[in-house]
């Protein structure tokens, strides 16, 4: 492989990692508040608010049943609201995320339906306000359950961000379709694939790590 | 872990207690309580809870009995709000939970403690961290809590596993982690749900011994529900027998054992002293007194007269031969307390000549039937 392929390898992984990375946060900062209040706001729960928590139910799953690639491109003038162009890598974040949030709030939805409703109603007992429950008790019990959740949803986002080179947003996937394919060079698909592995490896390995180490429940005594 | 653990949290403890003012009447007060849960698509219509009237003693150790469905949970959770009645009342130090909005809910939460079953600990906190839980959530500041903490975890005996996680401390152990937490803002009453039901019987021994001390030390009113006969046995004052959402008998727990009324209450008692007979020899029993070769009586020793030497004298001053068939002898609140199942011959004036003795001597006897 020539210098200049290497050249585009490396600068399509930083595109990958920073649109990955941005869309990653931004979706965890929208879509933990969203998650906490989807487990909690059925009938009888903490913030019962049954009607509001099937509309975003709604919204939710609405999102999640649009294939990505219609996704990215049927939100295009709200991309250019919110970055101020609809064509980039930093462009294809606002999709991204858009695809992130949903996904991310229905894995802590179920994160937080995990932890044993003995300690909801001991918190109680204990005086806890509803919102006390949620950061002493829920969030800090489901954390081993979110940590492989947001694992699980960087990998997810990895896959996605191949198909932003439809908006020009760049990254791995779109340098293996560009060159590997129209440009009938497999050994450019080859490495692309091989870089995806390793990348999607270690983030694996990674959230495993973090989340075995947050997680109390399975001790040698 | 046992309950010979010194009790090093006494003293501080002690000081609490007395600088508390006294309570008048009773610390809790059921009502004409009832709980009805509506029906849903799952099930019909449930009465809990039926007119339930019940006056918890302060300082006492009360407990409720009942099997499962009786209740009996419904009603302890009645007095912190975690269950509301659907009618009558439940007075809490004079003040009535069903008024309180839920700002002074959680205020009155913060007086009553409440341990569990199957423990409710974080997984994710330390025993330090899990018994600082509700100090944290009462906004006591780090220092206060770092030292109520520390005599919390002195006071239940876990001071080697401070920094452990619940998933490396044993059953008892993890009890002692929730009293210790359900303590830790000096409540004035301690709920007990089934807290030893989980529990193997050495070690259900040793927590009840550990209630019972802080109950006699810190002066705390224990309210605990169970479906086992022992544990009341074991520490309870008083004792309130709950079946099909009623209380069907109530009482000090000795008076209750040696003059059972209900027949709950009896099965009840049966199970632990000895006076339940054994399943094959049940079998044989029959109420005709025609053709049988012997008479079977229950002689309940209590009080001052539990010692007596009465199966002695039965032999020697009426000449008759007594078989023993089941029999325990115990200790009730520190009171003494027998239960002798015998079997005499199937004669009219014999059976009526041991009777007049037994009750002679301030003793029970029954006549449970005969046999061949």
């Amino acid at each position: 492989m020539s210098p200049e392929i290497v050249r585009l390898m490396l600068e399509a992984l930083g595109q990958t990692l920073y649109m990955v990375a941005a869309a990653g946060l931004t979706g965890t900062a929208l879509g933990l508040p969203l998650g906490v209040f989807l487990a909690t706001s059925g009938r009888g729960e903490l913030f019962q608010a049954v009607a509001l928590n099937r509309a975003l139910g709604l919204v939710v799953n609405a999102t999640r049943s649009t294939p990505f690639i219609i996704l990215v491109v049927a939100i295009i003038p709200f991309t250019r609201l919110v970055a101020g162009t609809s064509i980039g890598t930093t462009a294809a974040i606002v999709p991204l995320t858009v695809a992130a949030t949903p996904f991310i709030a229905r894995i802590i939805e179920a994160a937080i339906r995990e932890v044993d409703p003995g300690l909801i109603e001991a918190s109680r007992a204990m005086g806890a306000t509803p919102l006390q429950i949620v950061r002493k008790v829920l969030l800090p019990e489901a954390l081993p359950a979110i940590v492989l959740g947001l694992t699980l949803t960087a990998v997810s986002l990895i896959g996605y961000s191949a198909m932003v080179g439809a908006v020009g947003g760049g990254g791995l996937g779109d340098l293996g379709i560009r060159f590997g394919y129209q440009r009938f060079m497999p050994e450019v698909m080859a490495a692309v694939v091989l870089v995806l592995i390793a990348l999607v490896q270690a983030v694996q390995s990674l959230g495993d790590r973090i989340a075995r180490r947050v997680n109390k429940r399975l001790r040698d005594a | 872990m046992n309950a010979l653990t010194p009790f090093a949290g006494a003293l501080p403890l002690a000081a609490e207690a007395a600088s508390r003012p006294p309570l008048g009447g009773a610390a809790i007060r059921f009502e004409a309580v009832s709980k009805r849960f509506p029906a849903s698509r799952a099930a019909t219509e449930v009465t809990a809870l039926d007119d339930v009237t019940l006056d918890v003693a302060p300082g006492s150790i009360t407990g409720i009995i009942g099997r499962s469905g009786a209740g009996k949970s419904t009603l302890l959770r009645t007095i912190n709000g975690l269950d509301r009645p659907s009618g009558g009342k439940v007075l809490v130090d004079g003040t009535d939970v069903g008024l309180l909005d839920s700002a002074g809910l959680r205020a009155l939460r913060r007086e009553i403690g409440m341990i569990f079953q199957h423990f409710a600990l974080l997984s994710s906190r330390t025993v330090f961290d899990n018994i600082a839980l509700p100090l944290e959530l009462a906004g006591t500041p780090r220092a206060e809590i770092a030292s109520r903490v520390d005599e919390l975890i002195d006071l239940v005996g876990l001071a080697d596993k401070r920094g452990r996680y619940p998933a490396e401390l044993s059953g008892g152990q993890k009890q002692r982690v929730g009293i210790a937490r359900a303590l830790a803002t000096r409540p004035r009453v301690l709920l007990s749900d089934e807290a030893t039901s989980a529990l193997d019987p050495e070690t259900t021994r040793s927590i009840l011994a550990l209630l019972k001390r802080i109950n006699a030390v810190t002066g705390v009113t224990v309210v605990l529900i169970t479906h086992e006969m022992h544990v009341i046995k074991e520490i309870c004052d008083r004792v309130a027998v709950i079946e099909a959402g009623r209380i069907i008998e109530t009482g000090d727990v000795y008076e209750v054992f040696a003059r059972p009324r209900a027949e709950t209450t009896r099965s009840f008692v049966a199970s632990v002293t000895g006076a339940a007979l054994p399943e094959a020899f049940a079998a044989r029993l029959t109420p005709h007194r025609q053709g049988a070769r012997q008479t079977v009586l229950r002689i309940v020793f209590t009080g001052d007269n539990a010692t007596a030497p009465v199966i002695s004298r039965l032999s020697r001053s009426l000449d008759v031969d007594v078989t023993v068939i089941a029999g325990q002898v115990d200790a009730i609140g520190g009171r003494p307390f027998g239960n002798l199942t015998v079997a005499v011959p199937a004669r009219q004036d014999v059976v009526e000549a041991v009777v007049a003795l037994v009750t002679s001597h301030g003793l029970q006897a029954e006549v449970l039937g005969h046999v061949a």
